[in-house]
C-alpha cells in the first residue's frame, strides 16, 4: 500500500506523459507480486470493490470526528475521500500497513456487511496519503490522469518491448497479472491466453505529406473515405463478443446495441458512427454516446450506433492479417455477404483514375461525416503499429477562422512558465446599436513553434489588462488564424458553438483585430 | 485584590494590539512609538517604528531587511529575561517558528497574557523549540486551524524529495520556499538526511541564508543558482521564492520539477492551484494537533484566536471547557507567510 500510495500521489501532480511513464515503470520494477499487479489493474481498468460506497466512508469518519469540524473541513477541502483521509485521527500506536493485495482480497471476501470494520482498521494503520489512495481505490476513480493505454505503455517499457505486444494478450489475462510480469522479466514464456475475443493491435496510417505524395505509386493504392467517427475493433468468437477502442479499451458496455447485434464469428476493423439506417449523423451525436459506463434506452433510440467496416483481421477462426489488402477485401465482402450483420455495412472502395480524381473526392463531404480520404496499398499486410508507407490518411483541408486573443493561461510542466493556453473570440453585436463585442469561441494550446510561444508569452505579459489567478485577460489586439476540423452547436458555450480540434494555424501579427471574423461566419460553417 | 483581566488593559487599535499600561503595540501593522515584535516575517515585523523590542536575531533580520527603517531604537531581549516596559513586565520565550521567533508574555495587575506569534511544536534544527508559558490568556494563531491539517514527519517529506531527485537525474528540482525560515530549515533538513551536495539558491534567498550562518546556523555548501550553466544544474536542488518557481526565472533550469514546501500542500486542490508537481508538506506553523496540544500545555482558561481559521479552533477550545474568542486583527493575511 505504501508504494502504491506514493505512486498515486506523484501521478496526481505529474503533468508530463513521460514523467508519468517513468513513475509507473519505477513502481512496476520495485514492487513485488501480487501487489504490483493489483496496482496495474487499478491504474488500467479499476478494481471492482462490491459493497463499498461513499456513504460507508462518510459514516466511518462521522463516528470518529466532531460533525461541526467535519463540515468545516469538507467545505474547505471539497472532496469527500480526501477530507476523510486528511481528518482521520491518527493513533500513536499504528496498526500494521496492509499490502495492496490484502486490501483487494479482504474487501472482496468481506462483502457488504464486513467492509466497514475492515476499512476502519486499515485507516488506523495508514498515513494520510495512504488513506487517500485506499479510499480512492475502493470507491473507484483514482483520477490521476492515466489511461489504460499509458499504464500498459509503462509496463512495456520495463521490458523494452512495444506496447502492442502487451495489448495483444491483455484481454486474455486477469489481475494480478503475475504471468504477465514473469514473461516481461524473462522468467517465463509469453502467457497462453484464451484466443476468443481478445484485442489485436490496430494498423495505423501516416498523414500524406506533399513530399511523399510526389513519389507515391498511386496505382498501387486503394482509396476509401476517411469517416469522422471512432476507430474500433469488433471481436466475436466462440460466443464471446467485444468492442474495443483503438487503444484496446473494452467499450462494449457503452454500446450494447452493437454488441447484442453480433451473431457472427470474426474480428473486424471499422469506424463507429451514429447512423440511422446507414445515414451517418454528426460526430457531435456520437459524442453523446462516448465515455459512458451505462447508456439509457433513450440514448440508444436517439443515437443508434453503427459500424462501417473496412478490414478483416480474423475470418471466422482464420487469422488473415498476413494476407494482402486486396485479398482481405475480398474476404471481407464474402464475410459480409455470409453473415449480413445488423447495424453494420461496408465502407466502399472508391474508383479513381489518378490524383485529379482523388483531389476532387477529397473535397467532397457527406453531411460532415467524412474527414477526407484513406489511401492503402493493395498489397499491404495488416501490421500492428504505424508502419511508414502502406497506409496514408489525407484529410480535407481544415476550416479556418480569424479570431482575437482574449485570455491566456499558463501551461503545465515544461510550459509552466509560459502563457501557452489561448482563449480566442469572434465578434458579434452586443445589443447596442452598431456596437460589437467579442465572445469566446474556443481554446487552443498548440499549432505554434517554441519560438512563437516565447513571442506570444512576451506579448501576453505586455498586453495584460487583468489577472485571475493563472489566467490573464489581454487587450483584444492580436489575431490568430484558428484551424479546426468542424464546428457544432453547443449549449455549454456562451457563443453557442464548439470547434472540434482547434489549433493556432497562423499568428496574424499584421492583422487589425477589427478585421477578425464574426460569430455568424462560424455559425454558417455548422453542418448538422 | 482581584487580578485585572487582560481584556481591561489590552485593546485593538488600527495600528494593532495595544497594551495600554506599556504604551506599546505587539506586532503593529502601522508605524508606532514602541513595538514589541515576535519574529522577523513581514506581516509581523514592519519598518518605520521608533523603538523596537525583540530578540537579537529578530533585530538582525529586521536590520538586514529594512536597514535604517528597522527602527531608531532597537533593544535586544534575551529569551526568559524580564524587562519592564511602562508598568508591564515583558518577557520573550522561544516559539520554534523561525530563528529568533518568540512568544511575548506580558504581566500586569496580577494577570498574564501570552502572545504566541506564529509557532510550531516539531523540532527545527534552525531555531530554539517552543516553550509553553502558563498564563491567564493565551493568544494563538490558527493558520492551520482545521483538523485536515496535520503535518507529516518532515524527514519523510525530504525522503520524497530525494527519491524524486534519484528518479529524475536529468532534471533540476526547484522548491518554492519562503526566504526567512523555510528556506534555511529545508537546507538543514537536507543535511540531516545526509545530503551533502551544494544547495543552490535564488538571489532573493541568499542574504537571509548568509545571515543565518553568521548567527551560527550550520547549513553546509550553498551556491547561487545563477552561478552554474543550465545543463550543470541537472540533478541539483534549487530553492527559490514561491513566486519564481513557475515563472520566467525557472527557465534557466533544465526541465525543472516544480516543488513547493508548505503546509498548504496538504490539500490537493491547493497544491494544484500552484501548478506544483511535487508538493512537500513542510510547515513552520503549528498543525491542528499542535494547536490543540498547546492550548492544553499552557492551560489558560481563556484563548484568543488570531489570523487563520478561527471558528473551528474556537469550537474545539470551547468543547474542552475553556473560553475561546476570535481576535480579528487587520493586516494579517489569511494565508499567513508560510
Amino acid at each position: 500500500m505504501k508504494a502504491f500510495a506514493a505512486l498515486i500521489e506523484r501521478l496526481a501532480f505529474m503533468p508530463s506523459r513521460n514523467g508519468k511513464l517513468r513513475l509507473m515503470a519505477d513502481y512496476f520494477r520495485q514492487t513485488p507480486d501480487p501487489d504490483r499487479g493489483w496496482g496495474l489493474a487499478a491504474l488500467a481498468d479499476g478494481v471492482d470493490m462490491p459493497g463499498v460506497k461513499a456513504g460507508l466512508i462518510r459514516g466511518l469518519a462521522m463516528d470518529r470526528v466532531d460533525p461541526a469540524l467535519f463540515a468545516w473541513s469538507y467545505d474547505y477541502v471539497g472532496d469527500l475521500a480526501e477530507t476523510v483521509a486528511l481528518i482521520w485521527p491518527e493513533r500513536v500506536e499504528k496498526a500494521e500497513t496492509p499490502r495492496l493485495s490484502r486490501v483487494v482480497h479482504g474487501l472482496r471476501a468481506a462483502g457488504r456487511s464486513g467492509a466497514a470494520p475492515l476499512v476502519e482498521h486499515w485507516l488506523d494503520g495508514l498515513t494520510a496519503s495512504e488513506r487517500l489512495a485506499l479510499l480512492k481505490l475502493i470507491t473507484g476513480g483514482l483520477r490521476v490522469g492515466v489511461s489504460a493505454r499509458l499504464a500498459k505503455t509503462a509496463l512495456a517499457q520495463t521490458a523494452d518491448i512495444a506496447v502492442d505486444e502487451v495489448e495483444e494478450i491483455w484481454h486474455g489475462l486477469e489481475p494480478p497479472y503475475s504471468d504477465l510480469f514473469a514473461w516481461l522479466e524473462g522468467r517465463a514464456e509469453k502467457p497462453a491466453i484464451d484466443e476468443r475475443a481478445v484485442f489485436r493491435p490496430l494498423m495505423l496510417s501516416h498523414p500524406l505529406e506533399q513530399a511523399v505524395r510526389e513519389s507515391l505509386d498511386i496505382d498501387a493504392y486503394r482509396a476509401e473515405w476517411k469517416w469522422d467517427g471512432i476507430r474500433v475493433q469488433v471481436a466475436a468468437r466462440g460466443g464471446k463478443r467485444r468492442l474495443f477502442s483503438r487503444t484496446g479499451e473494452d467499450i462494449s458496455g457503452a454500446f450494447p446495441d452493437i454488441v447484442e447485434a453480433k451473431d457472427f464469428e470474426g474480428v473486424l476493423d471499422g469506424e463507429l458512427l451514429v447512423a440511422t439506417d446507414g445515414r451517418v449523423e454528426s460526430f457531435n451525436r456520437l459524442q453523446q454516446r462516448l465515455n459512458r459506463k451505462r447508456v439509457t434506452q433513450r440514448m440508444l433510440a436517439e443515437h443508434p450506433a453503427w459500424i462501417r467496416l473496412y478490414d478483416i483481421l480474423h475470418d471466422g477462426e482464420a487469422d488473415v492479417r498476413g494476407l494482402d489488402l486486396d485479398t482481405r477485401r475480398a474476404r471481407l465482402e464474402a464475410w459480409y455477404a455470409r453473415w449480413r450483420p445488423a447495424r453494420m455495412d461496408l465502407s466502399p472502395q472508391l474508383a479513381f483514375a489518378g490524383w485529379d480524381d482523388l483531389e476532387r473526392l477529397r473535397g467532397e463531404t457527406e453531411g460532415g461525416a467524412i474527414e477526407g480520404l484513406m489511401l492503402k496499398r493493395g498489397d499491404s499486410t495488416y501490421v500492428a503499429g504505424r508502419p511508414k508507407g502502406p497506409w496514408f490518411k489525407w484529410k480535407r483541408g481544415p476550416l479556418t477562422l480569424d479570431c482575437v486573443l482574449m485570455y491566456a493561461q499558463r501551461g503545465h510542466g515544461k510550459r509552466s512558465s509560459f502563457y501557452s493556453d489561448f482563449t480566442f473570440g469572434a465578434w458579434r453585436p452586443d445589443g447596442e446599436a452598431g456596437r460589437e463585442e467579442l465572445v469566446p469561441v474556443g481554446k487552443a494550446y498548440f499549432g505554434f513553434t517554441d519560438q512563437e510561444l516565447a513571442q506570444l508569452d512576451k506579448w501576453v505579459r505586455a498586453h495584460t489588462v487583468e489577472r485571475f489567478g493563472p489566467v490573464r485577460a489581454v487587450k483584444p489586439e492580436l489575431v490568430f488564424e484558428v484551424a479546426f476540423d468542424s464546428v457544432a452547436r453547443s449549449t455549454r458555450h456562451k457563443s453557442g458553438v464548439a470547434m472540434r480540434f482547434p489549433r493556432i494555424g497562423r499568428i496574424r501579427w499584421d492583422k487589425p483585430a477589427v478585421e477578425a471574423d464574426r460569430l455568424e461566419t462560424l455559425e454558417a460553417m455548422i453542418r448538422d | 485584590m482581584t487580578a485585572k483581566h487582560p481584556e481591561s488593559w489590552v485593546e485593538l487599535r488600527p495600528q494593532g494590539v495595544y497594551v495600554r499600561p506599556a504604551d506599546a503595540y505587539v506586532d503593529p501593522v502601522r508605524p508606532v512609538e514602541c513595538a514589541l515584535v515576535t519574529h522577523g516575517h513581514g506581516d509581523h515585523a514592519r519598518p518605520g517604528n521608533h523603538a523596537v523590542l525583540a530578540t537579537a536575531e529578530t533585530l538582525a533580520i529586521m536590520r538586514a531587511r529594512y536597514g535604517e527603517q528597522a527602527g531608531r531604537q532597537l533593544t535586544a531581549a534575551s529569551y526568559g529575561a524580564r524587562v519592564m516596559v511602562g508598568e508591564v513586565e515583558v518577557s520573550f520565550h522561544p516559539a520554534g517558528h523561525v530563528l529568533g521567533s518568540a512568544q511575548i508574555a506580558l504581566a500586569y495587575g496580577g494577570s498574564r497574557i501570552v502572545f504566541s506569534g506564529d509557532y510550531k511544536r516539531v523540532p527545527d534544527p534552525t531555531c530554539r523549540p517552543f516553550e509553553p508559558v502558563p498564563c491567564d490568556v493565551f493568544v494563538t494563531e490558527a493558520t492551520f486551524g482545521l483538523p485536515v491539517f496535520r503535518h507529516p514527519d518532515p524527514m519523510a517529506e525530504i525522503g520524497k524529495l530525494l527519491k524524486s531527485v534519484a528518479l529524475f537525474p536529468e532534471r533540476a528540482h526547484v522548491i518554492g520556499a519562503y526566504g526567512l525560515g523555510k528556506c534555511q530549515r529545508l537546507i538543514a533538513l537536507l543535511r540531516q538526511a545526509g545530503y551533502d551536495r551544494p544547495v543552490f539558491l535564488h538571489g532573493a534567498l541568499i542574504g537571509l541564508t548568509e545571515l543565518y550562518r553568521e548567527l551560527g546556523v550550520d547549513l553546509g555548501p550553498i551556491r547561487p543558482a545563477t552561478a552554474a550553466a543550465k545543463k550543470e544544474m541537472a540533478g541539483e536542488i534549487v530553492l527559490a521564492p514561491p513566486s519564481a518557481i513557475a515563472d520566467r526565472w525557472a527557465r534557466r533550469l533544465p526541465d525543472p520539477v516544480v516543488a513547493m514546501a508548505s503546509g498548504w500542500m496538504r490539500v490537493r486542490q491547493r497544491a494544484r492551484q500552484r501548478g506544483v508537481e511535487l508538493p512537500l508538506v513542510i510547515s513552520d506553523h503549528a498543525d491542528w494537533d499542535e494547536l490543540n496540544r498547546t492550548v492544553l500545555d499552557v492551560d489558560a482558561p481563556e484563548v484568543w484566536v488570531t489570523h487563520g481559521r478561527e471558528e473551528a479552533l474556537i469550537h474545539a477550545i470551547e468543547a474542552g471547557g475553556r473560553r475561546g474568542r476570535a481576535l480579528s486583527l487587520v493586516g494579517f493575511e489569511e494565508d499567513a507567510v508560510e
